[in-house]
């Protein structure tokens, strides 16, 4: 096995200890507690006001533009990673084309911003 | 290599456990909540083939992005969740054939184009030089020689994208 690959077997043990620990945690409790269940036991908010209705709501179509935001600041974060690695090597140049590409997507910022949308009514 | 071999075996079982998941749970919030599982799997084989850049991409653009866009779409267009009954359609036979199909043909083309490639031997270098010039470096140089203007093109898609879902979205 390769030195690149040890050190993922490092994560590796890692999460999977993880999961062992939630595993066994979980496990012990479902193994002692004991189990009664009653229609009051599994509502909601025990001890609450009783709930109406089924529990989904349709979202409201505002909210896909904070998604496709996202989505937009998250591509550009991926770009920047091989560049800031090799940022040196490219200088001025380089320099000037991420300034080019991030221009560019804070257009689309502004753009919502002006327009209203990223108010979180 | 036999830990590699093994470590991708269980990967690859569970990659495909859960893309037929995906296909035949009548809820579709765990559909796409299986998909999860399917574009993680795919990640750690790319750790193991020592394409790292990829595995965060994959990560951060199509299970932190692309999945939450989809459950956003489900929450948006359906009255209710849950299970549903009816997602069968009448033509899954000619859809799986179709499927066969291009199956083959994906098979034949990776065959026919990188069949005789070998994946270069990783052991020997040390950890910077291999992230520098083979991994994220590689792909940086990539994009800031050969794929410079495609580059400054994704930006203009990615703000055709927002300057639409913001016409669309918006009551005038």
């Amino acid at each position: 096995m390769s030195e690149f690959l040890r050190a993922y077997l490092t994560v590796a043990v890692f999460a999977g200890a993880a999961g062992l620990l939630v595993a066994l945690m979980l496990g012990a409790g479902w193994l002692i507690r004991p189990s009664r269940p009653t229609a009051q036991k599994s509502i909601a908010y025990e001890s609450g006001v009783d709930p109406v209705g089924p529990g989904f709501g349709q979202s409201q179509v505002r909210y896909y533009i904070f998604a496709l935001l996202f989505v937009l600041f998250d591509v550009e974060a991926v770009f920047i990673f091989p560049w800031a690695l090799r940022l040196e090597s490219y200088g001025l140049f380089g320099l000037v084309e991420m300034g080019i590409f991030i221009v560019i997507l804070a257009l689309g910022l502004v753009y919502a911003w002006r327009k209203g949308v990223l108010r979180w009514v | 290599m036999a830990a590699q071999n093994l470590v991708f075996a269980v990967l690859a079982v569970v990659a495909v456990l859960a893309a037929l998941r995906v296909v035949t749970t009548r809820n579709v919030v765990h559909a796409a909540l299986y998909l999860v599982a399917v574009l993680g799997s795919v990640g750690a084989l790319y750790v193991l083939l020592a394409a790292e850049f990829l595995a965060a991409v994959q990560v951060l653009i199509y299970i932190g992005a692309i999945v939450v866009l989809f459950l956003f779409g489900i929450m948006l267009t359906r009255p209710t969740l849950g299970r549903e009954s009816g997602l069968d359609n009448d033509q899954r036979w000619l859809a799986g054939i179709t499927g066969l199909f291009l199956f083959g043909v994906l098979s034949y083309v990776l065959v026919e184009a990188f069949g005789d490639e070998r994946l270069p031997r990783l052991e020997g270098l040390d950890r910077e030089a291999l992230t520098a010039e083979r991994g994220t470096g590689a792909v940086g140089d990539a994009i800031f020689s050969t794929y410079l203007v495609p580059f400054e093109v994704v930006s203009v898609l990615l703000l055709a994208a927002l300057v639409g879902a913001i016409v669309l979205a918006r009551r005038e």
